[in-house]
């Protein structure tokens, strides 16, 4: 117990110094951002962020597949699957369509990776999941409505 | 600085099956800090990369919609048990952390 609660201070303390250090302009927040879509996670309009990642002209496919809960309770932690069956899937892309910010992440596999990322996202409000897909040059998109009763985006 | 990544990663039908738990705030920056009411500023991982048996499989960029302490799962086909898998992350401030496992 004791041993936990000198690891919550730590990393209280750890991250503080981390502010300190970006206000004190030590860390500048823009030195890792090199190869960053800024413009695509930074953008509130849902097509600039699916332009962002080439997601504009996406055509609905079966063959991708968006699993979520049907009501998330807390949308601090919802958990989402895509799945692509499209051969040569080449990356996948993650959008909550209504989040202030919508795109959440965008990943490209390769030698080997298969079509499928799991992981969880922050909601603000009821919204479809969309997923991105790219295959041999062609884009896919698949959806999935989150009912969200709490949102988790702050603000 | 950063806290090691739990990574996990097992044969699961001829691919690897990788499952990593990252400990990270993943701020978006739109938050206010219910105490100051100041603005949390956005702190969060940017790119996720991962490779198997040296090979690169994986390269991700994340905004700060993934939640606080990030879960990450992702299958590798044509892997072997005994390939050593790596993943890095970089956040906005720079900061990286690279961790390792085996396929077992």
């Amino acid at each position: 117990m004791n041993n936990l609660r000198r690891n919550v201070l730590k990393g209280a303390g750890a991250t503080t110094v981390v502010s300190v250090a970006v206000m004190a302009g030590l860390l500048k927040p823009g030195m890792a951002l090199a190869n960053w879509n800024k413009a695509g996670f930074e953008a509130k309009d849902l097509n600039a962020a699916l332009a962002s990642i080439g997601g504009g002209g996406a055509v609905a496919s079966g063959d991708v597949s968006v699993k979520a809960p049907d009501i998330a309770e807390n949308g601090a932690v919802v958990p989402v699957e895509i799945s692509s069956r499209i051969a040569g899937t080449e990356s996948i892309g993650i959008v909550a369509e209504k989040n202030a910010l919508p795109l959440i992440a965008d990943f490209k596999l390769m030698n080997g990776a298969e079509g499928f990322v799991s992981t969880r996202i922050k909601m603000g409000s009821t919204s479809n999941v969309t997923a991105i897909v790219k295959a041999g040059g062609k884009v896919y998109r698949a959806s999935k409505e989150v009912k969200v009763t709490i949102g988790g985006c702050g603000g | 600085m950063a806290e090691p990544m739990r990574i996990r990663a097992s044969m699961v039908g001829g691919a690897a099956d990788v499952k990593c738990l990252m400990n990270h705030p993943m701020e978006n920056g739109l938050r206010k800090d219910a105490k100051t009411g100041q603005m949390v500023p956005a702190h969060h991982i940017i790119t996720v990369t991962a490779t198997l048996g040296g090979r690169q499989v994986l390269d991700a960029q994340w905004g700060g919609g993934l939640s606080k302490n990030p879960y990450l799962h992702f299958r590798v086909a044509g892997a072997k048990s005994g390939d050593t898998v790596s993943v890095t992350w970089v956040d906005n401030t720079g900061a990286k952390r690279t961790d390792e496992a085996k396929v077992g």
